[in-house]
């Protein structure tokens, strides 16, 4: 009986471990847009009442290297610049938090409590700009998208996701503006 | 000594798994036929604004929430990442002539460390191009 039992619970475990490692698949629809991307689309694009592309890619440029990017590819053909920075992602509020959090657990008896380790510490913005002429030949009409990577003090990857943050945009397309009427006195 | 007797047949398990398996390989495996793989990646669209096709690629990928990194109008890719939670979608796209009247358009996406081969995964995105496109995409043999 007591083989029977053991025979029994190492049949179980291994059906177990091929349930769990064969989870581990492509999911499926991740290409279909989602319901959000109407408003995102409006939240990422913006007109410009003018048809000079030329001028618009190259004020895109300038505000990037406003913001402190650095350009890694671009290609004037089709209206893109992609760039990226990286920068400090510390926070204090988050540190005092995981700090506490270690206390806590040290006297509670934890001594490897390692919230701290996984505060934020450097992250990584990729932006690429698309910009390119209205249907009815107008207008220019510029697209923005942000993605962000997030490092923890370890230096492991804790985070990576898509900017949503209408804040983020506005103030791009504020600086944007500001950048075409510079570029147009030629400061 | 009970065990002794193991140790023999084990080892030579250990090796026969590990032994002389070389990883490079498998950078070069694919699960599906190249025929068959090609078929569910590509699509002929009635037009020849590569421009525009391009174009149009792009902002569908941006509504599927792709950065682009690169593109290249003399080649016609387009590549872009996308996250999905943890994990990381990378796609290109290629636009190319197919004789006078059509463009071709290829796409392949690999998830995570794993290849995308999946028809309709690949549908999902042929499906979003034409309706921004307002062209129907075809079957290519």
């Amino acid at each position: 009986m007591k083989t029977y039992c053991r025979v029994s619970a190492i049949l179980l475990c291994l059906f177990l471990l091929f349930v769990v490692s064969g989870c581990a698949q492509i999911p499926k629809g991740f290409l279909k847009p989602s319901e959000t991307a109407m408003e995102k689309r409006q939240l990422q694009m913006k007109q410009y009442d003018t048809q000079d592309e030329i001028k618009i890619i190259s004020s895109v440029a300038g505000v990037l290297q406003d913001l402190g990017f650095t350009l890694d590819e671009s290609e004037s053909g089709l209206g893109l610049v992609s760039a990226s920075k990286r920068a400090d992602a510390t926070s204090t509020g988050q540190q005092v938090g995981a700090f506490l959090l270690d206390m806590l657990a040290a006297l509670g008896g934890n001594g490897s409590a390692s919230a701290t380790k996984n505060c934020d510490k450097e992250q990584l913005v990729k932006a690429s700009v698309i910009s390119k002429l209205s249907i009815d030949k107008t207008k220019i009409v510029v697209r923005v998208t942000f993605q962000r990577i997030v490092w923890n003090m370890e230096n492991k990857i804790k985070l990576v996701e898509t900017i949503d943050d209408p804040v983020i945009y506005q103030k791009f397309y504020d600086a944007l503006s500001k950048a075409i009427f510079l570029e147009a006195q030629q400061i | 000594m009970r065990n002794a007797r193991w140790i023999g047949p084990l080892l030579f398990f250990v090796f026969v798994v590990s032994g002389c398996a070389t990883t490079a390989n498998k950078v070069f495996q694919m699960d599906e036929s190249q025929v068959k793989l090609r078929s569910m990646q590509t699509r002929a669209f009635d037009t020849t604004d590569k421009k525009l096709m391009m174009q149009t690629v792009i902002s569908t990928m941006q509504d599927l929430d792709f950065v682009i990194d690169k593109a290249d109008l003399v080649l016609g890719s387009v590549t872009g990442t996308k996250f999905l939670g943890y994990a990381v979608v990378t796609m290109t796209t290629t636009v190319r002539p197919r004789g006078d009247k059509q463009l071709m358009v290829r796409v392949n996406a690999q998830y995570g460390i794993k290849s995308v081969e999946d028809p309709a995964t690949y549908q999902d995105f042929f499906t979003a191009l034409e309706k921004a496109l307002f062209l129907t995409a075809q079957q290519v043999d």
